[in-house]
């Protein structure tokens, strides 16, 4: 675990995860972008939504046999309300995302090295083959950053309208095409049951067990 | 250490105002709601911000008492579910209406159980896409490898809401639903301009969802046969087949057993002379000479052969134990006749007839033989002295083995599964008699 200093107040500022890029200072709130160098103070948290996720910062889980968890929080906003991608780091170290759509859930990896077709290429319907799975675009989702919590894998701040492309198998495999960024991202993964993943840390919620 | 910024470790339940009359709304969904109906006025209210807008009256106010009200909590599946939203949706076509309650568990997420006529299912929203299959007359859909026939598809809306739904409710919204199944279960799309959503219900028994909620009273008996309601008769069926063949395997061994075990041997074997024309007046009937029984109770099997043509004769035995005088009467006919017409040569009958006679104890036995024939008069009389005269043998062998009771026992042991067939049959053509394929057309022939 490494520890700095915020910036902004000074407070003791710690990375759970080596390769966090962006965290907020847990005291007065501040963005906080990791360089080579020093931490840079780049705005403040705006206030998260009223959320009624049952996972938070430090939920602990299994996918695949492999433990892993919570270190960080996207919360994103599209036509229909908002839905969390938390940022979840394996006992391995790898880099992973747990998304909970109004519960519904999924886990998936970031995929390099495939090609992808461009944001003028994608329409919903269009079908792709990557690794040995045929994927079909459902649906395609414009989105912007709500908010955001604990650590991430890249800074965040400064993106609206992001093109979202839903890639779906007849099976439990699934995919995102990500065109916030070009090249686009590619993150291939599954769906889960809740009682797949075993969280352990979540919320309480008042008058359930 | 808890950062300040993780939310706090309980989330409480909400309630609001109605901004329309005031009513206090109960919100049991946690925040996940996006619309919300009044339960005192009906408004439909837009929560998915902190300010709450009214969407306005999408319905006649009118009241309905729900199998389940809303706020009640069951278990099913292991875990446990809350009602919090419900509606009706109504096909446009023919404004036939299922009902759908929302479930809600926090963690867990939403689930549905519709019911339409009594008949329910427990729904789970759907994240793969199940695969297209062309079948040969109608859409299919494949999922793990199991297939599912399209069933109906039809435009549908929402007709009555109540509680608190996840998504924004359009009034006047259509969507198309389309239903394959696979019973118990069946796969259901809802599509709209901008995408398709599936999800995948499960066949439930009335009763279990009264006892998961702890319903009073009990359920109104499911109308008709439903769309993925198993069949009662599906899975016995094929187990009926299997036992009725394993049933006539073991029939077959038994029969083999006692074909190898019968000793079918000749006991008795003569051959007479019978003419009307001398004798006609004249008692015919005689006995033979003794032959012994040896070994168990055993099975006759009787042939008499008469070399008649275009004519009949009759037999009337007797079987005479000469140890005890006990008798078995019987008689045999035999007719032969053949000739040409238009259609060229004909023949009908048989100059041999067998009778079997079950059950002999063994010992000394004769027969007494009377037989009988057709007097020809006219001109046959004078055509052929064939007319009037036979020559016929009888043949009697011992131990012979019967099989009657094989063909009684194969066809008693049918019925079970042919009657199973039947009704596996008739439960199918109702279920699909209510689909978009109907395998009987019906009324018709009205001209």
């Amino acid at each position: 675990m490494k520890s700095s200093n915020c910036p902004n107040c000074g407070a003791p500022v710690q990375f759970r995860w080596s390769s966090a890029v962006q965290t907020a200072c847990p005291f007065c709130r501040s963005i906080l972008i990791r360089t080579d160098i020093e931490l840079k103070n780049v705005g403040q948290v705006a206030d998260l939504p009223p959320d009624p996720s049952p996972i938070q910062l430090l939920t602990e889980g299994v996918f695949k046999g492999k433990k892993f968890q919570v270190t960080g929080r996207l919360v994103y906003q599209y036509e229909q309300g908002n839905w969390n991608e938390w940022h979840i780091v394996m006992a391995d170290g790898q880099s992973g995302w747990l998304s909970d759509a109004q519960l519904q859930y999924a886990v998936s990896f970031r995929a390099d090295g495939i090609a992808l077709p461009s944001q003028a290429e994608i329409s919903r319907g269009k079908r792709m083959h990557f690794q040995n799975t045929d994927f079909e675009v459902s649906t395609l989702t414009v989105a912007m950053y709500k908010g955001f919590e604990g650590e991430l894998p890249f800074p965040y701040y400064g993106k609206s309208d992001m093109l979202f492309a839903d890639l779906r198998t007849s099976g439990r495999a699934f995919g995102t095409l990500d065109y916030s960024e070009a090249p686009p991202l590619l993150f291939l993964g599954e769906w889960v049951g809740f009682e797949e993943l075993q969280l352990k840390g979540l919320r309480e919620f008042e008058g359930w067990k | 250490m808890a950062s300040p910024l993780v939310a706090p470790p309980v989330v409480k339940a909400k309630a609001l105002n109605c901004p329309s009359c005031g009513a206090a709304v109960e919100l049991r969904g946690f925040g996940h709601a996006l619309t919300v109906v009044c339960p005192n006025c009906l408004t439909a209210l837009d929560t998915s911000s902190p300010e709450i807008k009214i969407l306005g009256q999408i319905q006649e106010a009118q009241r309905r008492t729900l199998w389940i009200p809303l706020g009640t909590r069951g278990k099913i599946g292991g875990a446990e579910w809350e009602v919090i939203g419900f509606q009706t949706r109504m096909v446009v076509e023919d404004a036939d209406c299922w009902d759908e309650y929302l479930l809600f568990n926090p963690y867990k997420g939403f689930r549905y159980l519709t019911e339409y006529k009594g008949h329910w299912n427990f729904v789970t929203p759907l994240e793969p896409m199940p695969a297209r299959l062309a079948l040969a007359r109608r859409p299919a859909v494949s999922m793990d490898g199991v297939v599912f026939k399209h069933f109906s598809g039809a435009e549908a809306m929402t007709s009555f809401v109540l509680g608190e739904f996840p998504w924004r409710l359009q009034a006047g919204e259509k969507v198309v639903c389309d239903d394959f199944v696979h019973p118990p279960s069946v796969l259901s799309s809802e599509t709209t301009q901008d995408e398709i959503t599936w999800s995948r219900g499960e066949y439930t028994p009335a009763a279990d969802i009264w006892k998961a909620f702890a319903l009073p009273g009990k359920p109104v008996p499911g109308r008709g046969v439903y769309e993925n309601q198993p069949s009662p008769y599906a899975g016995k069926t094929g187990g009926r087949w299997v036992l009725f063949f394993l049933m006539l395997a073991v029939l077959l061994c038994l029969a083999t057993f006692f074909t190898a075990f019968s000793q079918n041997n000749v006991v008795f074997h003569d051959s007479y002379h019978f003419t009307t024309l001398n004798n006609a007046d004249k008692d015919a009937s005689f006995v033979t000479s003794i032959f012994k029984l040896d070994g168990r109770t055993a099975g006759l099997e009787l042939t008499v052969h008469a070399d008649v043509q275009n004519n009949w004769a009759y037999f009337n035995f007797a079987l005479i134990n000469d140890d005890t005088g006990s008798a078995y009467d019987f008689g045999r006919e035999v007719s032969y006749y053949y000739g040409s017409d238009s259609d060229g040569a004909w023949n009908e009958g048989s100059q041999t007839s067998t009778v079997y006679i079950p059950a002999v104890p063994p010992g000394h036995y004769y027969f007494r033989v009377e037989p009988e024939m057709d007097t020809a008069t006219g001109p046959y009389r004078k055509a052929s002295a064939r007319y009037n005269a036979m020559v016929y043998e009888i043949t009697l062998r011992h131990d012979v083995p019967n099989y009657s009771w094989f063909w009684i026992a194969a066809l008693l042991l049918l019925i079970p599964p042919v009657f199973s067939t039947i009704r596996a049959r008739s439960f199918e053509v109702k279920r699909w008699m209510q689909s978009d394929y109907p395998p009987v057309t019906r009324g018709g022939g009205d001209d």
